[in-house]
């Protein structure tokens, strides 16, 4: 059984269709990159997977279950963790605390639990995630002084700490430096084994250091899915990207 | 490492020497306290102390979840019109309040009955805003209208209330409010034990929300607030419902603000539209302003320096306290943000300034 299951979901914000029919499904533990040009749909996907955006017509199930209409909470409960473009932490707490906001909303530690400490095995998973980033040292610090970089492994740690069986990543290197992309996938590399991913991302050779499927999205409809390397050599995907007239998003090509 | 243990013992020495400062000072007011000041100034001082309560609510709200509320007077207020209720119907002595008679109402409204009870309107005074507050944290969260204008809301239901007593003159007192009462518990309440021991009972109380409040904000779900404060998405995407959190942490300053009510109606003698208004829910957001937001105990100081001040100028110079208390709030914001708590604390605390 498929673990995300998108099934003919369309869109339309102001008239205009940003997804059209649009289905797509992961299975357990699956990598997958989302790639197309500006307004293909692929955070609007993002959005109506991970709750934050109703479509108006079509079925989202995860791990078998009709999941529509849930709130974003609701699927963070259920195992669905996700990753913004610009990260989102909490600036004002230390990065410990970070982790602690995040791996503390399941059921033993969310209402009442909320005046009591975390479990042992929530704290050992926190020291994990701590090493596993290279945060260690700076547990004690206020995330809101972390240097350029660390906010997006911090919120990668974040998710980590959520044990999610499935992770939405939206642009997870855009912005950064060579260095803190290799980093990036390092740790990326590394939570591929815990559970599935789908993943945002413009960068062809980040992409390419990933043994995964691609979907193009254009349009808000499916285009083309396959390796990257097949991908790239599709006619279709050559059209959409270098006939747009949108300089930025010749990557793909390269 | 050396300097670390060393760094780690004087906090703790620190923390200790605190902890006593704070039990001396707390014994030093319940008992020493009132056989110094005169009775006037006495309650005056638990007036103040009754206003630090409310204080300490809007600052979890304010200072730690980050949700301004211009309208935490009204939760005041109907605390304290709640328990004046009880104090209005004791001093009547079973007979129809008086304002009641001079409105032409013939029998007690049905709503007020069971005010005849102490407890009851005890319970109720604090109970009643502390679900208004959790019904209106979660409507108003729900509809998305946090921030600017959730305190635009919350300054509109200030004048809603105050509109509200004031037309309801037969059940309310209309603009003179409750007032004429005699007795609190059977003693009679002008008696100066009497108001001593309402000094003593606010003082404790005071400290015990203050301590409950402290370790609130120190167990995760203080920490939650804060994050709540920072980003709502990302709680909300951690899997936490954030209309839940903002409904609770509401909930609880409404308490708190009621609970205020509920002392300082006895000490005050009168509780009138002016409790609930618009004015008092903005001195209340410059009490916390000018002690220092996100730290409770600023809450509690502003809550006293800023009413000791208002007395103290307005006592010589009756005309001038409204500009006093402008440039008090102007010059707070602009030269010391952190207020007064957060600019003499010892301890780096940088996670104040974000709010």
């Amino acid at each position: 059984m498929n673990l995300l299951e998108v099934d003919d979901v369309s869109i339309a914000f102001d008239g205009v269709r940003v997804l059209d029919h649009l289905s797509l499904s992961l299975a357990p533990g699956e990598l997958r990159f989302l790639i197309g040009p500006n307004g293909a749909g692929k955070t609007t996907l993002i959005d109506v997977v991970s709750g934050k955006t109703r479509p108006d017509s079509g079925r989202v199930s995860f791990d078998g279950d009709d999941v529509l209409g849930l709130e974003p909470h609701q699927l963070a409960r259920r195992g669905m963790g996700r990753k913004f473009q610009t990260p989102a932490i909490f600036p004002s707490l230390t990065v410990r605390e970070n982790l602690e906001v995040a791996g503390g909303s399941d059921q033993r530690h969310a209402g009442w639990g909320l005046l009591r400490r975390l479990q042992p095995e929530i704290e050992e998973r926190i020291r994990d995630t701590l090493h596993l980033t290279r945060l260690g040292a700076d547990a004690s610090t206020r995330a809101g002084l972390l240097s350029h970089g660390q906010p997006q492994w911090l919120e990668i740690g974040m998710l980590l700490v959520q044990r999610p069986r499935l992770m939405l990543l939206d642009e997870p290197v855009a912005g950064l430096t060579r260095a803190e992309r290799d980093r990036t996938s390092e740790l990326l590399k590394v939570v591929q084994q815990h559970c599935a991913m789908l993943v945002v991302e413009h960068d062809m050779a980040f992409v390419r250091q990933f043994d995964a499927r691609v979907t193009v999205l254009h349009q808000g409809r499916v285009l083309v899915e396959g390796e990257l390397s097949e991908v790239q050599k599709d006619e279709r995907v050559i059209e959409v990207y270098l006939g747009s007239l949108q300089p930025d998003e010749t990557a793909v090509a390269a | 490492m050396a300097t670390i243990g060393l760094c780690a013992d004087s906090f703790a020495l620190m923390r200790r020497v605190v902890i006593c400062a704070s039990a001396v000072l707390l014994l030093a007011t319940v008992f020493v306290l009132p056989s110094l000041l005169d009775p006037f100034r006495l309650n005056l001082l638990g007036k103040y102390l009754c206003f630090a309560l409310v204080a300490l609510g809007l600052d979890l709200l304010w200072g730690y979840a980050g949700q301004l509320s211009l309208g935490q007077s009204v939760l005041f207020g109907l605390g304290a019109y709640l328990f004046g209720m009880y104090l209005k119907l004791e001093s009547s002595g079973g007979k129809l309040p008086d304002f009641m008679s001079w409105s032409g109402l013939t029998e007690l409204p049905l709503f007020w009955r069971p005010f005849a009870s102490p407890i009851v309107a005890l319970i109720a005074a604090v109970l009643i805003p502390a679900l208004l507050g959790v019904a209106l944290g979660y409507l108003l969260s729900r509809s998305r209208i946090v921030g600017v204008y959730f305190a635009i809301i919350t300054q509109a239901l200030a004048f809603i209330a105050t509109t509200l007593f004031i037309g309801q003159q037969p059940f309310t007192g209309g603009t003179n409010g409750l007032t004429n009462f005699s007795t609190i518990f059977g003693q009679p309440l002008r008696d100066s034990t009497v108001q001593v021991w309402l000094f003593q009972v606010t003082t404790l109380v005071l400290a015990v929300c203050l301590g409950l409040t402290l370790w609130l904000s120190r167990s995760r779900f203080g920490r939650l607030l804060v994050a709540l404060r920072d980003d709502e998405q990302r709680v909300r995407f951690c899997g936490y419902d954030p209309t839940l959190l903002r409904a609770i942490v509401f909930g609880l300053s409404a308490a708190l603000a009621g609970l205020g009510g509920v002392l300082f109606v006895p000490q005050v003698g009168i509780v009138n539209p002016d409790s609930l208004g618009i004015i008092l829910g903005i001195q209340m957001v410059i009490w916390v302003a000018v002690g220092g937001r996100g730290t409770l105990i600023g809450a509690v100081v502003g809550a006293i320096v800023v009413n000791s001040l208002q007395t103290a100028v307005s006592e010589s110079l009756p005309d001038l306290w409204q500009y006093g208390i402008g440039a008090l709030f102007v010059i707070t914001v602009l030269l010391f943000p952190r207020g007064l708590a957060g600019s003499v604390s010892l301890r780096d605390r940088p996670r104040l300034e974000a709010a």
